[in-house]
């Protein structure tokens, strides 16, 4: 056999090994969502899972999971080894934190870290992440003044212990919150898909006759750098700057980003954003790189695959007072609302690097509206003030996606995050909500050339209208998603009673008897001049009553006519206007 | 005479199998996508020709066709309008709110069925528990009627939230509107779908309204070209989930047809199975474009109600339209003789989801390909006996495979033709490993020591290998693989299930509720099967879906075939534990238990053949016909391979790899650490040798 041969059975070898590796993280994954009792991870797909080596760097990621657990996980597992070195690490040991610093940024999400031995011998480490619905204190909002008060804190410790149950952790999470069957119910199966990683993991090294993973770690990590690095090298050299506008809480932020785009390295930095927010809308910087990282590498090389090595060529630098670096004991909870501009700031940077590669700006962040009600709403019922029944209810919701390059957004489609709605009909059947409404925001996309997706109007009440509460964690209320290229901004959101007033768009709502909440939920915005889109797309949206005949007149410049087709002279006549009007201010 | 004749609808062929007087034949024929009707004719013809009998000794016609898929891919269905809650217009086009793909874009999501111009609001509202919040608002019904007209509307979906628990308004608006409509084809999410979650339920639904028209048109005009020439046989529907049924009940749910052809396979398989007394199996079936695996317990293919239809982002999961029907289920990967290898930008080799088919097909066909397929490794690599592919019809191009081979990933990795197609053969086989290993996790259960049943034109390629990296000793190469799907539809007993929402907590189990809610649902499926059994002995299983309460997956456990007793609880809590415990290795004590949904199949029974583990006898050691160099993708290196050609090898021969059994349809490979026999029923057995 020629050496050119052993090297091309060593390389292929090393690639059915890597496929391998992402097949044994899938699964895992998918153990995840079969055996979670959290809405939030089973239904919804807030989780991530992954497989690292003993060092801590992240090997490989399920796809399945969300952009903000991807990246911040695979920063996490090298905290659990600064505490419990691999050397102490048995078999049948399971590790936790909830710490926002060293996890995910919130009390929210659980990280668990399960390390794997082969002949006694530990080889990797596999961990997850996932969002729970309740650890106890305020439960998922913005007023918090401090972590404290944000729920049970959960250091680096271990859950299991070569296999036993330390229960009294488990005690202490019972007695922490709300949900202790779901909380205790999630713990256990992110402990299951770790072991059963594991176990594959094990069968595979025994299949490829493997006593350690670094020769193929060091395969992985250098494909994959060099991806990424010849990706950048196609990128035009030099500074961009970018600027995004929140609601924030007690004040608007300005969300201001410089990229610089070198040899071999593309870094952000943050210098000029609004310092902290009194209140939970604080982002640790674990989550900022997450969210930022997530914005540079679906432009930039978005099938390179998630590992420790695509992260490195993308630097982030922080200033030390920002609200993107958080600092303990800063309130975080929502820490997801800020963190969901990223994306959208960074293309705000790329568009002027990259044009014909960015989205326009969307509704960026989720309407997740926590709800809840009965005794910590109303107190005990009395004989002339009837209380719905105890409950407590997280609603996935979202606006429209921002035009595209070459297509119009998705409407009501999560982006930057990747969890799923739940069914109005599921989520009814576990609580007294009733939705009355929930569908598409006519109008609310931003024209253009291509259009933005639409938003969705929402309307909640509890049976018989009863009193309840809403955690109001929503953005772009006050500013709405821009157009790109000449497109036009879409509707910003708004959030009221159903009997007509106003509710700010962050803390604690009470929603009275007989009334409800009505949310409305921004479009994205366009791409392009929207007297350049097609006109029959524009008479498809019309016919759906997506948008009005005025819409189509005045913005679009197309006439239509009383039979709803396209009025081609008509519409000639507008367009021709339009172009004369622009031939005449470029003369 | 007991002559049974099945037609299998294909996109290219419509395949048909013949049995009678213990004979099988067996027919292939174009499928005529403008007029089925057409191909299946001339199959028929075709067929009783080759028997020698005529139309009207044929005593029982099973049918099963993609018709209904490929309208959906193609979009080619009726004008079909949804009338639906107030307030929720948009259910079947906001569906989850997601990207089936975190890292792409510009991902595309499927158009809706119905446009949103027809997806018609009445005011109405039920609640969780069934009751009424919102009464119907009768004139917003009546209100549809000219606009109905207007747009020469076919056919109408109704779907109304929670109306798996009451279907009260469902019926009520389908009594308004089919009185003023009599020609139109209404469908009720209560009665195609009835579960809940809005999505899934209406898309069910619209589909099922989407494709009626066409399929009433179908059958009808089948039934009188049949009776044209003399075949008045009664026709049997072969359904998605494996059992038959009367051509009215396909067109009041044409949607449960869905994935008749494959569900077609799996029985086939399954059949297989039983013959051999494997009794878990792991079916690969390999074709051009795609590869199907399918798990079988105790000869029962495994089955589910959750199934994707015309995914547009290339068999990406959530790329695709729900359906909720039982089906069998199987996982479906973009890997076949015809997908294309390229390298990505980490330098990986990386096969499909693109495939070159058939046109214009590998570039080894010499068809105008140009792009290096499996086909194109397989055959640099020796695997193919050129002179004996496709009953040498086909004159392989073998230089210009190995040459593309070299360009389109050889150049990349700086390797030769034949190492870059050994990476191709080793990365599909793991590529269909390891879709076998997730979709065995995701069933639940495990791949370890099953038998593998490989079929289509690829599986007995690539089945050794793949067998290699599942840890499987057993493989089984069947006969008449090439009409699969025909020869299953004929051992598909005639049968019906039905799948009901009801929740209840295990601690607090309203028994009578239970007990009526099976009353009603035997009652539906037994109207389905007296029509289609000829009094025949019925057989019933009984199914509860279970679950930890919180959790979102359940778990399928059976049910004693009479009403429940309270006795019955704890019995169930126990089967419950059990079963959770052997797929995930831990409960979760202290839980408690939940049912959401159950189900009843009626089914007619199947005589109880004998099954016995079958095991080949080693007679005679056969003599190879030729031997050729072939690289083994295990260690890459060259050696002779002994070529053995099928239809000279009889009962009880054996031999030893490696070594290729070539025939028309497909080569079996046989690997260095394997031997194979043949065993009674013909098919080749093949057993790794023990190290």
């Amino acid at each position: 056999m020629t050496m050119s041969s052993i090297g091309a059975i060593g390389q292929i070898r090393n690639q059915v090994m890597w496929n391998r590796l992402l097949a044994v993280v899938e699964e895992q994954a998918h153990i995840m969502m079969r055996t979670a009792f959290s809405t939030t991870v089973r239904e919804a797909g807030d989780l991530s899972a992954g497989i690292f080596d003993v060092k801590g760097r992240m090997l490989a990621q399920a796809v399945t999971g969300t952009p903000g657990h991807v990246n911040s996980m695979a920063e996490s597992v090298s905290h659990f080894l600064a505490k419990f070195p691999a050397e102490t690490m048995k078999p049948g040991d399971h590790y936790i934190t909830n710490d926002p610093w060293l996890g995910t940024g919130h009390l929210h999400d659980l990280v668990v870290v399960t390390p794997a031995f082969l002949d006694g011998r530990i080889v990797a480490l596999f961990a997850n992440t996932a969002h729970m619905i309740d650890v106890g204190g305020r439960g998922l909002g913005t007023d918090a003044r401090s972590v404290y008060e944000e729920g049970i804190y959960i250091p680096i410790v271990k859950c299991f212990d070569q296999g036993v149950a330390n229960e009294t952790f488990f005690d202490f999470m019972r007695a922490a919150s709300r949900m202790p069957m779901e909380l205790v119910g999630d713990i256990y199966s992110l402990c299951t898909c770790n072991e059963a990683g594991a176990r594959r993991l094990l069968d595979m090294m025994r299949d490829f006759d493997l006593d350690n993973l670094d020769p193929l770690a060091n395969y992985i990590f250098d494909s994959t750098l060099k991806a990424t690095l010849d990706e950048i090298a196609k990128l035009p050299k030099g500074r961009f700057e970018g600027e995004i506008n929140s609601d924030g809480y007690e004040t608007a932020l300005s969300l201001r980003a410089v990229l610089t785009i070198g040899e071999g390295e593309v870094s952000v930095s943050f210098e000029g954003t609004s310092g902290p927010s009194r209140f939970a809308i604080n982002v640790p910087a674990a989550y900022t790189r997450a969210y930022s990282g997530y914005g540079l590498k679906i432009v930039i090389a978005p099938d390179v695959p998630n590992n420790w090595a695509s992260l490195l060529p993308f630097k982030t630098l922080l200033p030390q007072s920002c609200i993107l670096n958080a600092q303990h004991p800063a309130p975080v909870g929502c820490r997801h609302i800020v963190g969901h501009f990223l994306p959208d700031l960074i293309m705000n940077c790329l568009a002027l690097a990259v044009p014909e590669t960015v989205l326009a700006e969307g509704a960026a962040c989720l309407w997740n509206p926590p709800l809840r009600g009965g005794y910590e709403v109303s107190g005990e019922p009395t004989a002339d003030k009837p209380v719905v029944e105890d409950f407590d209810l997280i609603t996935m919701n979202s606006g429209g996606m921002g035009a595209r390059p070459t297509s119009d957004g998705l409407s009501a489609t999560a982006f930057p995050s990747g969890v799923r709605t739940t069914s109005v009909e599921a989520q009814e059947a576990v609580s007294p909500i009733v939705f009355w409404r929930k569908e598409l925001r006519p109008d609310s996309a931003g024209p253009g050339r291509f259009r933005g997706g639409f938003g969705q109007v929402i309307e909640i009440g509890t049976k018989g209208d009863l009193e309840f509460a809403c955690n109001a964690i929503f953005d772009r209320v006050s500013f709405a998603p821009k157009g790109r290229h000449g497109g036009g901004a879409a509707l910003s959101g708004r959030v009221s009673l159903k009997s007509g007033r106003n509710l700010p768009s962050k803390g604690y709502q009470v929603i009275p008897d007989r009334d409800r909440l009505v949310l409305e939920l921004p479009g994205g915005g366009g791409m392009g001049a929207p007297s350049e889109r097609a006109t029959q797309l524009v008479a498809k949206d019309l016919t759906n009553e997506l948008i009005s005949r005025e819409t189509a007149r005045a913005v679009y410049k197309v006439a239509i006519d009383a039979r709803g087709a396209v009025d081609v002279a008509g519409t000639l006549a507008m367009r021709e206007c339009v172009e004369l009007v622009k031939g005449k201010r470029h003369g | 005479m007991d002559a049974r004749l099945s037609v299998d609808i294909g996109g290219t062929f419509t395949d048909l199998a013949l049995e009678f007087e213990g004979q099988r034949v067996t027919a292939k024929t174009l499928t005529v996508p403008a007029n089925p009707e057409e191909g299946v004719m001339n199959g028929v013809h075709e067929i009783l020709e080759l028997a020698g009998l005529a139309p009207c000794d044929i005593s029982l016609l099973v049918h099963g066709t993609t018709l209904i898929t490929n309208a959906l891919i193609e979009r080619r269905g009726a004008k079909t309008a949804l009338v639906t809650t107030r307030g929720f217009r948009d259910v079947l086009e906001t569906g989850a709110e997601s990207r089936y793909d975190q890292y792409d874009l510009n991902i595309q999501l499927p158009e809706p069925l119905v446009p949103r111009a027809l997806r018609l609001p009445v005011e109405e509202r039920i609640d969780r528990d069934g009751n009424i919040l919102l009464d119907l608002n009768v004139e917003d019904v009546l209100a549809l009627v000219p606009k109905l007209k207007a747009e020469g509307v076919e056919a109408v979906a109704i779907g109304t939230l929670h109306s798996y628990r009451n279907p009260a308004h469902e019926l009520a608006i389908h009594a308004i509107l089919s009185e003023a409509l009599p020609e139109i084809a209404f469908s009720l999410s209560s009665q195609v779908s009835p579960q809940m979650r809005e999505w899934e339920r209406f898309s069910t639904t619209v589909a099922n309204a989407y494709v009626q028209p066409i399929m009433r048109r179908y059958l009808r005009k089948l039934e009188s070209r049949l009776k044209d020439i003399g075949l008045d046989a009664p026709v049997l529907m072969m359904l998605s989930g494996g059992s038959l049924c009367t051509i009215d009940t396909a067109c009041d749910f044409p949607i449960r047809l869905v994935e008749s052809g494959p569900a077609g396979g799996a029985i086939f398989a399954a059949e297989i199975a039983r013959q051999c007394g494997c009794k878990d199996v792991l079916s690969f079936d390999m074709g051009g474009t795609t590869a199907k695996i399918c798990l079988i317990d105790g000869f029962e293919p495994h089955h589910s109600r959750d199934f994707e239809v015309a995914r547009v982002g290339r068999f990406k999961k959530g790329s695709g339209l729900p359906v909720r029907v039982p089906v069998i289920e199987m996982v479906e990967i973009g890997a076949g003789g015809g997908s294309i290898a390229q390298i990505d930008r980490m330098g990986r080799i990386q096969i499909g989801p693109k495939s070159a088919a058939s046109d214009p097909g590998p570039i080894c066909y010499g068809r105008g390909g140009t792009q290096a397929t499996v086909t194109d490794a397989n055959l640099t690599l020796g695997r193919y006996e050129p002179s004996t592919f496709a009953g040498g019809r086909i004159a392989l191009d073998q230089k210009g495979a190995e040459a593309g081979l070299e360009r389109d990933i050889g150049s990349a990795m700086k390797v030769d033709g034949r190492m870059a197609a050994l990476g191709v053969i080793e990365m599909v086989d793991e590529n269909m490993s390891n879709a076998a290993r997730v979709h065995a996790i995701e069933s639940g259960t495990s791949y370890e020591g099953r038998t593998l049943i490989a079929f289509g034109g690829g599986g007995p390629v690539h089945a050794y290998r793949v067998a290699e990296k599942l840890g499987i000793g057993r493989i089984l190469i069947p006969t008449g693989a090439g009409v699969g799907s025909a020869i299953g539809f004929l051992r598909a007993p005639v049968g019906y299930e039905v799948f009901r929402s009801l929740y209840q907590r295990l601690d607090a189990l309203d028994l009578r509720a239970v007990n009526e809610l099976f009353v009603d649902m035997e009652s539906e499926a037994n109207a389905v099967v007296y029509r289609a059994s000829f009094g025949a002995r019925i057989e019933r299983k009984r199914q509860a879906f279970m679950r930890y309460t919180g959790q979102g997956h359940e778990i399928a456990l059976s049910l004693p075939d009479r009403p429940l007793v309270e006795a019955d609880i704890e019995r169930l809590r126990q089967d419950y534990t059990d079963a959770y415990a052997r797929a995930y290795d831990r409960t979760v004590p202290g839980s408690a238990i939940e049912i959401v949904n159950f189900s009843i199949t009626v089914a007619v029974s199947q005589e109880i053949l004998e099954s016995r583990l079958l095991r080949a006898e080693r007679g005679n050691r056969a003599t190879p016909a030729s031997v050729r160099a072939v690289t083994d993708t295990h260690n890459s290196s060259l050696a002779n391979w002994s070529i053995y050609d099928r239809a000279d090898l009889k009962p009880s021969d054996w031999l030893s790899g490696p070594a290729i059994i070539a025939e028309v349809e497909t080569s079996t490979l046989v690997g260095p650490e394997w031997t194979a026999r043949i065993n009674e029923h013909s098919y080749i057995e093949l057993e790794r040798k023990m190290a």
